[in-house]
């Protein structure tokens, strides 16, 4: 009898986001639907009741049937046999469940059997997803590769995979190989086109999720002799088809239910998705993307469940005479966990926002030419959603990576024990600083938006935000952090003739920058929902402490230094 | 093939979760205190229905439902999750109802849908814990009842074959149409509310919940399929003798508060004589047997 979506009523703080208003009027085209089809808002006011319901559904599946699940799923894990991966009992409920509340193909059109969602409450429902069992969002996330084929594939492939998509039939992206992992233009599945102008695919495919799925999307060399990217295309491939058999599946630490598979194939038949060549450097580089943003709810909702347990099991558990909760040593670490919870939310969703207008703006310039000024608002947008990304994911994952090593530690001894449900969080947390791009990688896609200046230019325009004046003090400490991540950007740029400096400097910058821009967001969230002022002044001050630790190292470093740890 | 099925739903309150507001100092319930919620067992019954809805596609669902007009949230819960249309049976005469004067009318509602196959209800209601309207209703209707079922498997050949849950196991009969079902709350959970069906219907409403707002009546009028029926006494031709208060022989002498008064526990040493004791006491005071 649990609803994850009204139990946690910093969602719906999210939801009511002023910019919500333009994003629903864009993605809605002013309504237009309304008269065509019998589950489309005739107005903003309209959308924004149908999200909420639809996010109790999510909440009410996710509170009463995945995440009782999660457990039974996490011990029985997927498995394979004849060439094929199968779900635990647990996760094909989930799926049924999931399915039949229509919650599939959230984000597609009406016209292709979608519920045409905007990004910010799709994500949403990620965000609650995760926290009932993060190995079930990667299955039902990935209906996020409809996206790619909405964006690349022909009008004739959209009719056909999108609508089943809608009906829940599971998707996976193909890219990883034994020899391409971070490195995807290395990838060296063989796709050959036959006289009648039809592919085949042959070859290996290693650690994909959800591998046995349905639709997948696959990376393949379509360009014989090339060795780079640009000899990379995107391909559909239908599991109805056959020519693809699951060797084995992963033996992993977490996220269990998920089955990650080698896959094998034989001649293959596939379709091209978009045009040739641009498989890697175009079609690759948006999946990611969205990939990404759904990594960032996964670890926010693993975060929420970290955060949660510790709670309730500080609030239980009696030592000294007391529940531990009142030792300030135990809830100084649990309201750091609420902190950075909040924190990682405001980025995700100030993201999934940015991705909202942009992609918006995208898809009415396939119907017709935008205006001088919707143009200009695109590209803006669409920055801030590139900037924005890699700090949501790499942030997020993290954080909370610490929050579910902290909750470990609330529990003691217990928590080392496979009693509690925090040692599964602890192993389901350790992969989203990894997949998708390691944290490592975030930090590379982020860097040139410390050197261009896009973060800072975000963070002046949050300081002339209005704000809260009881949270003068906070805001005093942030226009502090912003003048110390100025700074140090600058002092990096001087040392940039030193070899390898700006590389090794780059994670320090881009954890200042996501930081303090993190905390610009908390005083914004303090200003619209007094509830934010606590999580507000307790993030702002250990973000700081970092951000001055990062200072300080930074301006007491000779660039030359950098070769003392070269290996 | 395709089937025309009732479902029987009853709105009750939540005594599942029973705070200490719930009951009125006279011992009845407290209805304001407890939230209105769709009979557990009810939802049951939907689900096998909106199952075979699955298996013989063309089929139609319809849910009828008696008591006050906010019963519309009944239909509501039943059309998000699959249902094709409801009915909320409501009147002041059909207030005070025992079991007999409820499955008369809603036996007369039935006659009044007409031309069904299978009508389907819970076992029992949480607030009453009866388990005769079912039963009453087939009565009434002259049908063939199959009760505690848990899943109707499929109709072939003029007949329901359905899975019983029994005392030592199960069952499995065959049944022909058109009859009533009692499905028991070991069948499968209710599907959730879908989506899309919770966006088109949202804003259903009977012309009672309308009011006085004219846009929403004409809303109703614009679009019927949000339209929830509401039908009285005199619309099912139902004879008054038989509804309400004055058709129920049912009469309620007294309600006791039962109130546990043991305390202490009691250790018991694990050998067989004193099991053996232990038994024969608890057969004695009528703790069990």
């Amino acid at each position: 009898m649990a609803n994850f979506y009204t139990d946690n009523p910093e969602l719906k703080h999210h939801l009511s986001h002023p910019l919500m208003e333009k994003i629903v009027a864009l993605k809605e085209r002013d309504y237009a639907d309304a008269d065509k089809y019998d589950y489309a808002p005739s107005d903003f006011a309209d959308a924004m009741d149908s999200y909420d319901r639809v996010l109790e559904v999510v909440g009410e599946i996710c509170g009463d049937i995945v995440a009782e699940n999660a457990e039974d799923v996490d011990h029985e894990g997927a498995s394979c046999s004849d060439g094929r991966a199968h779900y635990a009992a647990g996760t094909k409920v989930n799926l049924d469940a999931t399915r039949k509340a229509g919650l599939m193909g959230m984000s597609m059109p009406r016209r292709l059997g979608g519920l045409n969602f905007p990004v910010t409450p799709y994500i949403m429902a990620a965000d609650i997803v995760s926290r009932a069992d993060a190995g079930f969002e990667n299955l039902w996330g990935l209906q996020d590769c409809a996206e790619t084929i909405y964006e690349f594939a022909n009008e004739d492939q959209k009719q056909r995979f999108i609508p089943r998509v809608c009906e829940g039939e599971t998707m996976s992206m193909d890219l990883t190989e034994p020899d391409a992992g971070s490195d995807l233009q290395s990838v060296m599945l063989k796709a050959t086109q036959k006289p009648d102008g039809s592919w085949v695919l042959n070859g290996v495919k290693r650690f994909i999720t959800n591998g046995d799925a349905d639709i997948h999307l696959v990376l393949a060399r379509s360009e014989e002799g090339t060795k780079d990217g640009r000899g990379l295309s995107m391909f559909i491939y239908d599991k109805r088809n056959g020519g693809v058999t699951v060797r084995r599946i992963e033996n992993k630490m977490g996220i269990k239910g998920s089955p990650t598979c080698e896959l094998v194939y034989k001649d293959a038949p596939a379709e091209l998705c978009g045009d040739r060549k641009l498989g890697l450097i175009k079609y690759v580089m948006a999946l990611m993307n969205g990939a990404r943003l759904g990594i960032a709810a996964q670890s926010v909702g693993i975060s929420e469940l970290a955060w949660r347990e510790a709670l309730a099991y500080a609030k239980d558990r009696r030592q000294f005479g007391k529940a531990i909760i009142e030792f300030p040593a135990v809830s100084e670490i649990i309201s750091t966990m609420k902190a950075k919870l909040d924190a990682s939310r405001s980025l995700l969703y100030e993201c999934a926002r940015f991705v909202d207008v942009y992609k918006a703006y995208e898809d009415i310039a396939k119907e017709r030419k935008l205006t001088p000024e919707e143009r200009k608002e695109m590209k803006y947008y669409s920055r801030l959603a590139d900037a924005f990304t890699p700090l949501a994911k790499g942030l997020s994952s993290e954080f909370c990576n610490q929050n579910a090593y902290d909750c470990i530690q609330i529990h003691g001894g217990s928590g080392f024990m496979k009693d509690y449900a925090c040692e599964r969080v602890y192993r389901d947390a350790r992969i989203t600083s990894i997949y998708e791009g390691t944290t490592q990688l975030q930090v590379v896609a982020a860097i040139r938006h410390v050197t261009t200046g896009t973060y800072l230019s975000r963070m002046e325009e949050y300081k002339a935000m209005p704000f809260n004046e009881e949270d003068a003090a906070v805001r005093a400490t942030l226009e502090e952090m912003t003048a110390m991540y100025a700074k140090a950007v600058e002092t990096v740029d001087a040392g940039k003739e030193q070899p390898g400096f700006v590389d090794f400097m780059a994670r320090r910058l881009v954890e200042m920058a996501g930081f303090t821009i993190m905390g610009w967001l908390m005083l914004q969230d303090a200003a619209r929902t007094r509830g934010f002022a606590k999580s507000a002044g307790v993030f702002v001050r250990w973000a700081h402490a970092q951000v001055a630790g990062h200072a300080d190292f930074i301006s007491r470093f000779n660039p030359a230094e950098v070769e003392a740890y070269m290996a | 093939m395709s089937l025309n099925i009732i479902v029987l739903a009853k709105q009750v309150p939540d005594t599942r979760n029973v705070g200490k507001d719930a009951m009125k100092e006279d011992g009845t319930i407290n209805r304001s205190a407890l939230p209105a919620i769709f009979n557990p067992e009810d939802l049951n019954a939907l689900e096998q229905a909106l199952s075979l809805k699955d298996k013989y596609p063309g089929s139609k669902v319809t849910l009828l439902t008696m008591g006050p007009p906010r019963a519309a949230d009944i239909v509501r819960e039943g059309l998000f999750r699959g249902a094709d249309g409801g009915v909320v049976l409501s009147d002041r005469a059909f207030a005070g109802a025992d079991t007999l004067a409820t499955s008369y009318a809603l036996a007369t509602a039935a006659r009044k849908i007409g031309d069904f196959d299978i009508i389907i209800g819970g076992r029992q209601a949480i607030d009453g814990d009866t388990a005769q309207v079912g039963p009453q209703i087939a009565e009434k209707l002259g049908l063939p009842q199959v009760t505690y079922a848990e899943e109707i498997q499929e109709v072939k050949d003029g007949c329901a074959v359905i899975t019983r849950r029994i005392e030592s196991g199960v069952e499995t009969v065959s049944c022909p149409l058109p009859l009533v079902v009692t499905v028991n709350g070991s069948a499968a959970p209710c599907r959730p509310r879908n989506a899309k069906a919770l966006m088109k219907y949202k804003r259903a409403a009977s012309l009672t919940e309308a009011g006085v707002d004219e846009a929403m009546k004409a809303m109703l009028e614009s679009k019927p399929y949000l339209k929830v029926e509401e039908w009285n006494a005199a619309y099912v031709d139902a004879d008054l003798e038989q509804c309400g208060l004055a058709g129920s022989p049912t009469k309620v002498k007294c309600i006791e508060n039962v109130v546990f008064t043991a305390k202490d526990a009691r250790n018991v040493p694990a050998t067989d004589e004193e099991l053996e004791a232990l038994i024969k006491e608890l057969i004695e005071n009528h703790t069990i047997g």
